[in-house]
């Protein structure tokens, strides 16, 4: 039956109120469990409030929790100009990474004069070390679909599109049955509660290319073409999908959108600072006590989630940097910890908010590998559509290989700073603009780390392979546990005796050392 | 020149299928033309069908790519440079069970690379490759998006996290039996 009234919504609330305990004791949504904690005294949860708390394949208890009022409002209660305002009002920025105001965004294309535009769902999360969106996708879709329709019904879309990447077969899963269920109940479809207004939405797939993040790639991807940018201007909001106007928002962005018009824009702007209004879910990965999915309001400084909600640095190790914004973002080193997680203030300090993935490494990460870890990234990643990106980013690579096998030279740093300099400048799209960042940052701050490996030949953090070797001591008991799980059968020795490790068979892959009970293989 | 059976359109021997393609059996070209029927209208297919294609059968090879160019009327560098361009797409069968090593920075700072070490030693194979018993492929692959619980891997769409070396082989004979030392 579809829903066409506040008191049909009223009426499925109350319902799946009262069948809530009954289903909650089939716990399906483990994976959650796992993921989101309780929140710590310095968090908010406002896009993270229902997660782990409803049923994601239900949605009778997303209703359960208001969801679907704020369509209701919208769509009987205002026109699209006042939804456009409440959002400008709110100062709500792309999640995505750019942080462009999303009330503009919309205000944009809905200047445009066509008979069709389309609204894309970015959920193409592929910055390594964010999860964010996989979280809300699989414990909140109905969420990201409501946020859809309103921004369709402000500047005038009637098909929407997510598109999700491959990588997450459980987002995927829910999100086509939210579809579904919200077709049924009417909040999708011709003649949406009644009002007139149609707006349907098709789930579209990636197929593992990190590039259909960028705005341009992903629409060539829903064309079925090669995911590769396109210059901008025309930006989609005026050109898009098949030459259309078309919207395309960060799946938290799009969260936002049904807590703003069911609570107004003071609500939204009462958290985070005067530029970045709101929260921001950010997830906490690396050598911290607690990692995990977090939501705070923007402002926060990085310190405050180092050690405050994430418990510091695990196994009383001392932090060295903390990475914010996935591959094109910077690493930003203990001095810096006092800095708000904003959008500008990140910037100022060569990194980027990014979708909001945070790594924390502690001291036995080796900064010039990480360095080469992220360029091995981009550079794989690449579409090779901009030369600069394509050859700058494997040159980079090249040398930093080098360095990492203790063959630097001098004026290798230099060399790395123009790359980055020549690739910044002509790259069409934030993964080549982005790509220098990483070499940037780390330079900057840990210049003594790239030196070491050029100059002495030496990995302070000791990590890069060919600058290592492994070991055993006299105190080894014989329990031939790290003979047996040596890939390379470099470790000989007889029961209850010392074993030792022939260095020319020897991988440096630090197995033995990670299996060994009694602490008697040491890295050199 | 178009032509509603496809083998009477002239193509160059890369192109044409040897006795283990997909494309030499009936059932399994069914199954493509069934994939095609359903999305064809739909803008845009040519992901769509890829996708399916690829869950449904494992693999595209070049004569699969021609056939499903002919059919779509599109040309067949389309067809290949899209196939080329994403890395879920394959032009080789996998084995049964696909190995997918996270390769995200937590995975990657939690010891992702010893993992794969270790998996090579068990399976015998390199990464990239396939087991001769067509068991298991050993693949990269981008952030899985479960970097709390690094590292991590995906077998077929299973998610294992915490993985450590001396424990992997337990979560392979999930799946297979795996003799070893």
């Amino acid at each position: 039956m579809p829903v066409t009234s506040l008191e049909d919504l009223k009426a499925i609330k109350e319902q799946a109120l009262a069948q809530r305990a009954e289903r909650r004791a089939d716990a399906r949504n483990d994976r959650s469990v796992s993921e989101i904690r309780p929140p710590t005294p310095k968090e908010v949860r406002v896009i993270l409030a229902r997660c782990g708390v409803i049923d994601p394949e239900d949605i009778r208890d997303y209703i359960a929790e208001d969801g679907y009022v704020a369509l209701m409002k919208a769509l009987t209660t205002m026109t699209p100009r006042q939804v456009i305002d409440e959002v400008l009002k709110s100062g709500l920025r792309g999640r995505g990474g750019a942080g462009f105001p999303a009330g503009k965004k919309w205000e944009f294309a809905a200047a445009q004069k066509s008979d069709v535009k389309y609204m894309i769902c970015n959920a193409d999360e592929g910055d390594p070390g964010a999860f964010m969106n996989r979280s809300v996708l699989e414990n909140d879709p109905h969420s990201v679909l409501e946020g859809m329709i309103i921004a369709g019904y402000s500047f005038g879309a009637h098909q929407g599109y997510v598109y999700c990447r491959a990588e997450y077969p459980i987002a995927v899963q829910r999100v086509r049955l939210a579809i579904n269920q919200a077709r049924e109940l009417g909040f999708l479809g011709k003649n949406i509660l009644g009002t007139g207004f149609d707006f349907d939405i098709e789930l579209r797939i990636g197929a593992g290319a990190f590039v259909c993040g960028e705005e341009t790639a992903l629409m060539a991807s829903i064309e079925g073409r090669r995911g590769e940018p396109r210059p901008r201007p025309p930006f989609p909001a005026v050109a898009g999908l098949w030459g259309k106007p078309t919207i395309i928002n960060n799946v938290e962005t799009l969260a936002n959108v049904g807590n703003i018009i069911r609570n107004g824009a003071e609500w939204f702007a009462q958290f985070g600072t005067e530029k970045s209004r709101g929260t921001k879910t950010f997830t906490l990965a690396g050598d911290v006590v607690r990692t995990g999915l977090i939501e705070v309001p923007l402002g926060i400084t990085l310190g405050e989630v180092v050690y405050e909600i994430a418990g510091g640095i695990k196994d009383g190790k001392k932090f060295k940097a903390i990475q914010t914004g996935g591959p094109m973002g910077g690493c930003i080193p203990e001095h810096l910890l006092e800095t708000p997680l904003d959008y500008e203030s990140l910037g100022a300090v060569g990194s980027i908010m990014g979708s909001g993935g945070l790594v924390v490494m502690d001291e036995g990460t080796c900064m010039v590998d990480i360095a080469r870890f992220f360029m091995d990234f981009i550079q794989d990643e690449s579409c090779g559509k901009c030369v600069p990106c394509r050859i700058g980013t494997r040159r980079i690579l090249e040398i930093l290989e080098r360095i990492c096998a203790g063959e630097g030279e001098e004026g290798d740093i230099e060399q790395l700073e123009r790359l980055s300099k020549y690739i910044l400048a002509g790259s069409l799209c934030g993964l080549g603009q982005g790509a220098p960042n990483p070499i940037l940052t780390t330079i900057k701050h840990f210049r003594d780390e790239y030196e070491a490996h050029i100059k002495e030949k030496r990995c302070p953090a000791k990590v890069c392979k060919k600058l290592i070797h492994y070991r055993i001591l006299d105190t080894c008991p014989g329990c031939m546990v790290c003979a047996r799980n040596c890939p390379s059968g470099a470790i000989t020795g007889e029961k209850q005796k010392v074993h030792h490790i022939d260095p020319n068979l020897c991988q440096s892959c630090g197995i033995c050392m990670s299996v060994c009970k009694f602490d008697a293989i040491v890295v050199e | 020149m178009r032509s509603s059976d496809w083998r009477t359109v002239p193509v160059a021997a890369a192109l044409l299928p040897e006795a283990d393609d997909p494309i030499a059996s009936a059932e399994q070209r069914a199954q493509i033309d069934a994939i095609i029927a359903e999305h064809s209208v739909k803008p845009g297919s040519l992901m769509v069908i890829l996708n399916e294609i690829q869950a449904q059968i494992g693999h595209i090879s070049k004569p699969m790519q021609n056939y499903l160019a002919e059919k779509l009327h599109v040309p067949l560098k389309d067809v290949y440079g899209v196939v080329t361009f994403y890395s879920f797409f394959t032009m080789k069968p996998r084995g049964k069970h696909r190995i997918a090593f996270c390769l995200g920075t937590a995975c990657y700072v939690g010891g992702a690379e010893m993992l794969i070490e270790k998996a090579q030693q068990i399976l015998g194979v390199k990464l990239g490759e396939t087991t001769p018993d067509k068991k298991f492929t050993l693949e990269p692959c981008r952030c899985l998006g479960a970097c709390s619980q690094a590292p991590a891997v995906m077998i077929d769409n299973n998610l294992h996290g915490r993985n450590t070396p001396d424990r992997f082989i337990t979560v392979l004979r999930k799946y297979e039996k795996i003799e070893h030392k």
